[in-house]
Formats: structure tokens, C-alpha cells, sequence
């Protein structure tokens, strides 16, 4: 395959709003079940574990047209809980047998019980993860929430979900990490060979695949994009932060790498890299689970940071590891914990002199012109003042 | 047309004690640097106001410095403070206006200076915006910052584990922080006594509150409601002054129950009572008595609100128990009303619109809360389905007074009470 066919299969992947792949992999064997999550992240092992095929549900894009969606919800909001509406009241969403709706933010945290009332024969679970980092504490309350979904999506399985069970997928998920800490590798050594407008692609594919099947997905893409050479431009290169949730249309992607931006780090679709390390297959599956997610994830808006110290200290690592020379802060509409966030990561950013420019977005933002302007000015004033 | 508000307010004498309350603790406050006593700053929602009162620690409260700024009009300007400091316009106005505050010298509400905080307990029940809001803080402090991070209600029930959690991180987190910092040791009894004086008070409020089930109403559970939950919601809960002046207030309306008169409104006797509301969201505090206003000219008496449970729910029978100190801070914690599921709010609702036999339900979203407004407009529906009463939706918000468009606010409302009026109205044969 060549890397236009692997881009051509994601983008058709990316485009289609009724979930079909999703579909097919539950009509391929009597009595599958998917489970729908949210960003930014959920134990996706433990759906696995369960036999069932885990769904991420990142909004409608710039493609859906929001009707029944806005009757919803008020003026002042970010869009995904509105086109998540509308994708679920429009029938699209019937393939999912259920709902998780991570810890996140207020909006995210109410749309879980709108969907309690929405879907009323569908699973629906809030997951509350800690913000309290002790393995005694705030450990001790997430392996309970662990279990409690384990407990759930067995008895909707209807068997159990045995410690061997979990260990595989863990195993299964601890491959789909390598691979694509290696597509990000590869991509921060040679972003002109990896784009990330398809990067992007290749993991929203990973939404709706099944893990095995998108690992190889990213394998063969890594080999075919190595057998094709691309030319390298004069770019500067950026991480691209506070797109955790709500996604930004692929335009404004496309329209930040076209301004002169190789993007060497983000933070988008972090569910496929929150936990930085593989997690160990010996012991307590769900133990180990929770101590990954409580020394071993990535900083993001939606966590607590304990130590004033260490605010901004990710980011600076990520800018850093990957030889970034800026970051660019791109956050929706209305999204608190990103745009609060953002003066406190800004002025770290500050203090070690990284430059940076920030905007906002909506999923379905049609005017990328500004936007690219904006990137295109950062993207020269790195080039003529940072050397 | 509607005259406009009177600047001789009228107050009762609660609200005269309720007010020279908060006043004193802003004055506590504002020495608290120079006399050497320990300063916590805490939210409102889910505080430990019991607790920190045992490490002797003074509290304040920045969702109160904000809104108190709000009533004096003078969250605009800090709002666009913070605004040009890099805040997005976007963001949650409480904390833009605290900030905002902070940059501007931060001078109270009342004009007295508030002090540098020792400690920043953040007490995160209901709301993200209070983490990011005080890791904001704490980049203009140093100062150390203990959170207590409490789980949501999304089944609708508090379970073991999210008890045993919270309890877990008060003792292990929260205590041995406050002890840090304040050099006073942990005394249980100490706390056992403050929360027999919460229940207290709690009994009382609880009393007040359901007065609006008698017709007419003797209170305003929105509008008025705001003053009743003020000592309570904050540095006074866990007090024997908060426990009189509950004493105090119930006897007033008592007396106006026992008397027959409705509430007392900024301009006197609140009149005929002619529609009774449940409001679902927080109140408008830029335009406060201009919003009231908009109530009471037509007659229309809130008998229930979601507000008055923002920092406790309390009518359903959970009281702070001293038998068990630690266990019940961590139930109060967990139920406090933006804590609680949409199903749980909705039954909720619907169960005052019957209850205190209300006409309709009113929600006014704010363009601040998330952790409020959205869903609400799916509540209205299946409140209105449930109860069969029509809801009324507006959106405004708390301390900007951008968002507050009197004019659509009240075309709104006029229409709604017309609605209203026709629904009451016999049918003609």
C-alpha cells in the first residue's frame, strides 16, 4: 500500500459520520457490542478486555449540519456537546451500545446525564478519574472506578472479565502506544516525510479500528511513507497545544502546515497517548493501570498540576525533546480548562524564551485565512528573529 | 411602564445583621496580615468552613469577592482587566473579576485591603473552573494550595468509595496541610462543636426555606434567598452567630407568616402575590435589584431555587453531624447541588414545582457556569413534561455586565408572565 492509499482509507474512515466501520465490525459476528467514549481519556484496555470494540466520539467536524443539536444548549458553549447531540439524536450513534464520558470539564460531565436521559436503553457511565496523585488516595478511588466499569461491561458481556483477560489488552494497547510513539518519532525527525494533517488521520482511524488493526495501519504507513521521498521545505516547527477535545476542522491543520509550521508535537487524540509508558503485564492489571495513569500521563488542562513549579513543564519537555522552536495554542471556543489554562503555560513558556501565538476555533470553522496569516507571521518571525 | 428602582432600599433587620456579618469578616480579613492570624482563601461550593475554623484560620472566599464586586458594580472593570492580562473573553467572569481584583491591588469589596492567603484550599465540588482558577491564583502567591478533589454524583448517589475518598484525602491531605500552616494541632472535638452549631442553623435554614410552600410566600427564595444562604454559604457556617441569626431571621418570618404578608422587596411590602416561580441558575449580580424588579412589578414570587442549594442541599434531610465529623463534611461536600447529576437536579425541580406549588419554572443561564447551564435547557423540557407547568429560559450573566441586556431580559419575562396570566385564566365557554 502507499501512503495515499493508507490516507485515502483514514480519510474515508474520518468522513463518515454514520460510523460504518463500526457497524461492520458488529455485524461480522453475533453479539458484539461497541462502547462510545469521549475525549480525553478512558482505560479503552478494559472494553477491549471485554470483547468489545471501543468508539472515540470526537464531535461532528465541520461536516455535520447541527439542527436538533442547538435547541440544546446556549449561546455561550463550545460546539462538540451540540453536534455529540446531534449525532445521537440523528440515529447515528445506534451502533454504540454505550457511553463514557470522562472527567473532562462541566459540559462533558453534564452531557453524560443528558444522555442518561436522551438514551435511556443505552450504558451510560460518567468515569471520574482522581486528581489526587497517591496510590493510597486518590489510587485506591480510581482501581474502584476501574473496577466498576470492568463490573459493567462484564455483565453486559455477559462473562466475566478475568485478570488474564485485562492483561492482554493491555498488552494489545501497550503496542498501539509503541507504534505510534514511533510514527510521533519519526514525524518530529522528519516532519516533511510525516505530515500531520495525515497523522491526524492515521489516529482518528484509531477511534473507530480495531487496536490491532490500526497498529498495523500505522506499521504499514511508517514503512510506505520510508519507501517515498517528499521534499523537505523551510519550515519552522511548532507544537501545537489545547486541542485535546473539541478537534479543529482538518483545514485549519492543513492551513497551520501550509503557513510554514511542521508540527513536531500536539496534543490532539491524546486517549492514544496519555500513558506515556508501556504498562507492566505482571500483577494487578487494574493496579497497574491506575499507577500509570497517576505517575505516567501526559499534563493536560483537565488535571490538577500539585506543584506550581511544574506548570508548563510538559509542554517545555515537549518543545524541547522535539526541537520545536514555538508553540502554537490553538483552543475551542469556550473551553475553559484550555483557555485558562493557557496565561499560566503562556508564561512559562515565557520565562525560558519560547515564542509562541495563540487563536480559537470551532469544529466547524469555515474561515481559515486568518488562522493561516497568524501561523504564517509566527512561522516568520521564527525563521527572521529566533536564529 | 415600570418605575425605576428606589434608592432608599428597605431592609430587614436579618439583612441588616446578615450584612454587617459579611462586613465584619472583610474587616477580619483586611487585618488579618498585621495581627498575624493565618488566612485560607476557599470556594463556596463543598467548603470546610468547620474545619479551617478549627486551625483558626480566617476564610475568604473569592466567588463572594466577586460577586460582592458585582452588586457594587465594580466587576466590569476587573473583568477587562484581567481581559487585557491575557484572560480570554471567553472564560468564566468569577474568576476573571477575582483576578482582575487581585491586579488591580486587590482592594475588597467594601474597600478594605484583602490579605496575601497562607493557604488555598481548594475544595473542587461541582465545578472545574475552580482548579484552574485556583492554580491561577497561585501563581500571584507563595503560599501552599491543598486540593480536595470531590467526585460527581452522576448515578445519582454518594457511594462508599467516593466517601471513603474524600474522608481519606481530608485527613491525610487536608489536615496535616492546615496543621502546616496554621502550628495548631487537630482537635476533633473542637470540630464536633462547630458542626452541632452547623446543624443548628441548618435546622433553621431548612425551616425558612420551606416557609415559601404557605400562600402567599413570606419569602423570596431566589432573590431573597440570596441574603438567607449568605452567612451560611461561607465564613459563618460551623458559628454561633450563624446559628442566631437563623434564630433571628425565622422568627421575622414568623411574624410574617403568622401575619399573612408576602416577602420584603428593596421597596417595601412585596403586594399581591400573582405567580409562583422555581428558579433554576444563579442570579444576575451586576443588575441584581433590577432584575427582582422585573419579579416583583408583576407580582411574581420565586418559592424555590436551585441557588439556595449551591452550597449545601439541605432539604432533604442530610445535616453536619458531629457523631460523625469527617464523614459527614465529605457528604456535604459530595451533595452540594451543581454536584449532582442532571436526572437528580431534574427530580429535584419537579419536585419543588409541586411541592411549593409554583406555575412555572424559570432558568436563567449564565454565560459563566457550564457546570449550571448546560443541559438546562433539556431540564426546562422534562420539567415542563413532568409537571405539566411552563419554563421560561433567559440567559444573562453573574458579575459581567455586558451579558446583562435588560431590555430582552425583561421583554422575556413579560411574555412569560402573559403566558402565564393566560394559562390562569378561566376559560371562556
Amino acid at each position: 500500500m502507499t501512503v495515499q492509499d493508507i490516507v485515502n482509507r483514514c480519510q474515508a474512515l474520518f468522513d463518515d459520520l454514520d460510523f460504518q466501520a463500526v457497524q461492520d465490525w458488529k455485524a461480522a459476528a453475533a453479539g458484539r457490542k461497541a462502547i462510545g467514549y469521549m475525549p480525553i481519556y478512558v482505560p479503552r484496555e478494559i472494553i477491549h478486555a471485554a470483547g468489545m470494540l471501543p468508539v472515540g466520539i470526537f464531535g461532528g467536524g465541520d461536516q455535520l449540519e447541527v439542527i436538533h443539536g442547538d435547541a440544546y444548549y446556549q449561546s455561550y458553549i463550545c460546539r462538540i456537546p451540540r453536534s455529540t447531540i446531534e449525532l445521537g439524536i440523528s440515529g447515528r450513534l445506534d451502533c454504540l451500545d454505550g457511553m463514557l464520558f470522562p472527567s473532562i470539564c462541566d459540559v462533558i460531565r453534564n452531557l453524560s446525564g443528558m444522555w442518561q436521559l436522551l438514551f435511556e436503553d443505552k450504558y451510560v457511565r460518567y468515569f471520574d478519574v482522581p486528581q489526587n496523585y497517591r496510590d493510597d488516595v486518590g489510587g485506591s478511588f480510581y482501581i474502584h472506578e476501574l473496577q466498576q466499569l470492568r463490573d459493567d461491561l462484564a455483565e453486559m458481556a455477559g462473562r466475566e472479565i478475568s485478570d488474564e483477560d485485562l492483561r492482554q489488552s493491555i498488552a494489545v494497547y501497550n503496542d498501539n502506544r509503541r507504534v505510534i510513539a514511533d510514527l510521533y518519532a519519526l514525524r518530529a525527525k522528519q516532519p516533511w516525510q510525516v505530515p500531520t494533517s495525515e497523522v491526524y488521520l492515521l489516529l482518528r482511524a484509531g477511534m473507530v479500528l480495531p487496536v490491532e488493526e490500526h497498529s498495523q495501519l500505522i506499521r504499514d504507513y511508517v514503512a510506505a511513507a520510508d519507501a517515498e521521498q517528499r521534499p523537505r521545505r523551510d519550515n519552522c516547527r511548532v507544537v501545537v497545544n489545547g486541542v485535546f477535545c473539541e478537534q479543529p476542522p482538518l483545514g485549519l491543520i492543513k492551513s497551520i502546515e501550509m503557513a510554514g509550521c511542521y508540527v513536531v508535537d500536539d496534543d490532539f487524540l491524546l486517549v492514544t497517548r496519555w500513558l506515556l509508558d508501556d504498562v507492566p503485564l505482571e500483577g494487578d492489571p487494574l493496579e497497574n493501570l491506575s499507577a500509570a495513569f497517576l505517575h505516567r500521563s501526559a499534563a493536560t488542562s483537565a488535571k490538577f498540576e500539585p506543584d506550581k513549579q511544574d506548570k508548563g513543564r510538559f509542554l517545555i519537555d515537549q518543545v524541547r525533546d522535539n526541537g520545536a522552536e514555538g508553540v502554537i495554542f490553538a483552543a475551542p471556543s469556550f473551553c475553559d480548562p484550555a483557555l485558562l489554562d493557557r496565561p499560566m503555560l503562556q508564561d512559562a513558556l515565557s520565562a525560558v524564551d519560547i515564542p509562541f501565538t495563540a487563536f480559537k476555533y470551532a469544529e466547524n470553522t469555515g474561515q481559515l485565512q486568518a488562522i493561516r496569516e497568524q501561523a504564517g507571521t509566527f512561522a516568520d518571525s521564527i525563521k527572521l528573529w529566533s536564529a | 411602564m415600570s418605575k425605576a428602582p428606589s434608592t432608599e432600599v428597605i431592609k430587614e433587620p436579618s439583612m441588616l445583621k446578615q450584612k454587617a456579618m459579611i462586613d465584619e469578616n472583610f474587616k477580619l480579613l483586611s487585618t488579618a496580615n498585621e495581627e498575624g492570624r493565618k488566612v485560607s482563601s476557599t470556594f463556596v461550593p463543598g467548603n470546610l468552613n468547620e474545619l479551617l475554623m478549627c486551625f483558626d484560620l480566617a476564610r475568604n472566599f473569592p466567588e463572594i469577592n466577586a460577586l460582592q464586586n458585582g452588586l457594587r458594580k465594580q466587576s466590569g472593570r476587573f473583568i477587562m482587566e484581567a481581559e487585557r492580562n491575557g484572560q480570554s473573553e471567553d472564560v468564566c467572569t468569577y474568576v476573571k473579576s477575582d483576578l482582575g481584583m487581585m491586579m488591580q491591588g486587590n482592594v475588597g469589596p467594601t474597600g478594605d485591603p484583602l490579605p496575601d492567603p497562607d493557604v488555598l484550599v481548594l475544595s473542587y465540588t461541582g465545578c472545574f473552573t475552580f482548579m484552574k482558577w485556583f492554580e491561577l491564583v497561585r501563581e500571584h502567591y507563595d503560599c501552599e494550595t491543598v486540593m480536595l478533589h470531590v467526585p460527581y454524583q452522576a448515578d445519582g448517589k454518594i457511594t462508599d468509595n467516593m466517601r471513603d475518598y474524600v474522608v481519606k484525602q481530608i485527613k491525610e491531605e487536608v489536615i496535616p496541610t492546615l496543621e502546616r500552616v496554621s502550628g495548631v494541632k487537630f482537635d476533633i472535638d473542637r470540630l464536633r462543636e462547630y458542626l452541632r452549631q452547623s446543624a443548628k442553623a441548618e435546622d433553621d435554614l431548612v425551616w425558612i426555606l420551606q416557609s415559601a410552600k404557605n400562600k402567599p410566600s413570606p419569602i423570596d427564595a431566589f432573590f431573597g434567598g440570596v441574603y438567607y444562604i449568605g452567612p451560611i454559604f461561607t465564613a459563618f457556617r460551623g458559628t454561633e452567630a450563624a446559628a442566631e441569626y437563623y434564630r433571628t431571621l425565622r422568627g421575622e418570618i414568623q411574624e410574617r407568616l403568622t401575619n399573612g404578608q408576602g416577602p420584603v422587596t428593596p421597596e417595601g411590602d412585596f403586594g399581591e402575590e400573582k405567580f409562583r416561580l422555581v428558579v433554576e441558575g444563579t442570579p444576575n449580580y451586576t443588575n441584581f435589584r433590577e432584575f427582582w424588579k422585573m419579579f416583583y412589578d408583576e407580582g411574581a414570587v420565586v418559592v424555590a431555587s436551585s441557588y439556595t442549594k449551591v452550597g449545601g442541599v439541605y432539604d432533604f434531610g442530610f445535616r453536619h453531624d458531629p457523631d460523625h465529623p469527617l464523614e459527614s463534611l465529605a457528604d456535604y461536600c459530595l451533595g452540594c447541588y451543581t454536584n449532582l447529576s442532571l436526572p437528580a437536579r431534574i427530580k429535584m425541580l419537579a419536585g419543588y414545582v409541586e411541592d411549593y406549588q409554583a406555575d412555572g419554572l424559570l432558568i436563567n443561564s449564565v454565560k459563566s457556569c457550564n457546570s449550571f447551564s448546560a443541559g438546562q435547557l433539556l431540564m426546562l423540557r422534562e420539567i415542563e413534561k413532568r409537571t405539566g407547568k411552563p419554563g421560561a429560559f433567559i440567559e444573562t450573566d453573574l458579575v459581567d455586565p455586558r451579558y446583562f441586556s435588560a431590555a430582552n431580559v425583561k421583554n422575556r419575562m413579560e411574555s412569560y408572565f402573559q403566558m402565564l396570566q393566560q394559562k390562569s385564566a378561566p376559560r371562556a365557554a
